[in-house]
């Protein structure tokens, strides 16, 4: 009992580690991306690279002045930013990072937990992070955050049923709503090759309305209404500065990297890379490429979204609702009644 | 209107067709542009250690230039004042006294020589119009200031100081 707590405990630290310094070069990465897409350089001069960059930022984040406006409610308006950057971390306890590990006679699962309803439990830590947009927004006492918390808030609803309806038709393929397992079944052979049969193949329809919602779930262009800085000047976070803006910020970036790890997993096998069985190399080897894999496909999904925000302007409020509720959901309804024929069809 | 380019094109407020609708293969035709561009070789200067060269025909500040004695070649003539288009330059003449002679090359001579470097254009053509191989133009930049009387170079910061000879640096002839 107390090695497994140990376990854990390693574990939590390393992916709570990994996590935030995935956000933290994630602001980095952004900011080449954005630069290299304009035909700049970005920043290079902090270190090799510019690599010390986020380090500088960081630093300088925790030299500004903190600043509660006058009118502001003090205790909401600190709750605000906690509640964000708290959700933003919790989700990643049931992303499973790797296979299993051997070591000393015992086998240790990469995986913080591995709970039975995992994409539930994802689902809602996801939808309570709203509440920290709509806290921080409200407790500012300022028109401009106040209108960024309402629309955080509404394309939060219309996206999330679009999103959890493309999840259903997954899980009639899948037949379970853990993670862990979803990923284990993509470990199937197909056409002869172990660990391909990724869920895109069956659900690309679904892949594709389940990218779209979490580009508005990460407040991501073209979905960034929350926070357009040309009409709300910032936003939700219009009155914050210092750290609390910070972890605004980061929790954004954090819930990106989420994002990707859970669309790498529920969809493009996650840990599991075409071949892995076949090669015959020791079980620990092939968790840890495995591992390797995963986070190649989490890089990949970040720079998606970060391709996606340099190039697209962003859309208007009512195409953004007329794209949620009409276009979206239909499509993941048809989606699921697609599914389910098919699945008595081929049974 | 006629169009100067004939690249413009005509907005009409249609009916989107399903393509449109869809979005997705514009976006993925702009991500194509961008993911193009994420590739090119960047323009960018590094500025502090790369320093962008000047053309061969820049024309910066401007120099009075001393002959091979050390003497000033200017001769208050005025003929620089005169084609200057942006009026920035003003001269206050004088007469050589005995004994100045190792200063000044003519009997008449600048007392004051003013250019006012906010309404230069550095256009080159008082260079040109200089009879006396006096003013030139030179590959300097005329610093920022935080002060606009500063910008009113006198003789003092103009003329060639004594003993420097003409290096590339401060003085480009620009006359063929
Ligand atoms: S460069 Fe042109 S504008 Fe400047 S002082 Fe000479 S003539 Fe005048
Ligand atoms: S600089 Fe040349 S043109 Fe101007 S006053 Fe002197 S001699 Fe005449």
């Amino acid at each position: 009992m107390e090695i497994f707590l140990i376990d854990k405990i390693v574990l939590i630290v390393a992916v709570f580690g990994i996590t935030l310094l995935f956000a933290l070069y994630s602001t980095y990465a952004e900011r080449k991306v954005a630069a290299f897409i304009q035909d700049r350089l970005g920043p290079n001069r902090a270190g090799a690279f510019g690599l010390l960059q986020p380090l500088a930022d960081g630093v300088k984040f925790f030299l500004k002045e903190e600043f509660i406006p006058k009118h502001a409610d003090k205790a909401l308006f600190i709750l605000g930013p906690s509640v964000s950057m708290t959700t933003a971390l919790m989700t990643s306890a049931v992303i499973p990072w790797g296979n299993s590990l051997e070591l000393f006679d015992r086998v240790i699962s990469l995986q913080i937990t591995d709970l039975n309803i995992g994409i539930l439990y994802v689902f809602a830590v996801v939808s309570i992070g709203v509440y920290g947009i709509m806290i921080g927004g409200w407790a500012s006492n300022n028109k401009f955050s106040l209108l960024g918390a309402l629309r955080a808030s509404s394309q939060m609803i219309s996206y999330e049923i679009a999103m959890g309806l493309s999840i259903i038709a997954l899980i009639m393929t899948t037949g379970t709503l853990s993670i862990g397992e979803i990923v284990q079944q993509q470990n199937a052979p197909i056409l002869g090759i172990s660990g391909a049969s990724w869920n895109i193949i069956y659900q690309p329809l679904g892949f594709l309305i389940f990218l779209i919602c979490a580009f508005a779930e990460c407040n991501r262009t073209p979905f960034d209404l929350p926070e357009s800085e040309n009409e709300l000047v910032g936003g939700y976070h219009t009155e914050y500065s210092s750290m609390k803006l910070g972890f605004f910020l980061f929790a954004e970036y954090t819930n990106m990297f989420i994002s990707a790890a859970i669309m790498s997993s529920l969809y493009f096998g996650g840990y599991n890379f075409p071949f892995m069985d076949q090669l015959g190399l020791p079980h620990n080897l092939v968790t840890i490429m495995g591992t390797i894999f995963l986070f190649a496909k989490i890089v990949l999904f970040i720079f998606l979204f970060m391709w996606v925000r340099w190039t697209l302007p962003r859309f208007r409020y009512d195409q953004l609702m007329r794209m949620g509720w009409k276009m979206l959901i239909p499509l993941a309804l048809i989606n699921i009644i697609i599914t389910g024929l098919l699945i008595i069809v081929l049974k | 209107m006629h169009s100067l380019s004939n690249r413009s094109k005509v907005v009409v407020n249609k009916e989107m067709t399903l393509k449109e609708k869809m979005y997705l293969p514009a976006i993925f035709g702009g991500m194509m542009i961008t993911i193009k561009h994420f590739f090119k070789r960047k323009p960018t200067i590094q500025y502090p250690e790369q320093k962008r060269e000047f053309s061969k025909v820049y024309r910066g500040r401007h120099i009075l230039k001393r002959d091979e004695q050390g003497r000033e070649n200017c001769t208050a003539c005025g003929l620089c004042a005169v084609a200057c288009p942006a009026e920035a330059i003003s001269i206050v003449a004088a007469e050589r006294k005995k004994g100045e002679e190792h200063l000044y090359r003519e009997e008449k001579y600048a007392k004051t020589y003013e250019i006012n470097m906010l309404r230069c254009i550095f256009c080159g053509l008082c260079e040109e119009a200089c009879p006396k191989d006096a003013v030139y133009l030179t590959e300097e930049l005329a610093p920022a200031n935080f002060d606009r009387s500063n910008f009113i170079f006198g003789k003092d910061k103009l003329v060639q100081p004594i003993g420097t000879s003409a290096h590339p640096k401060t003085y480009k002839p620009y006359k063929k």
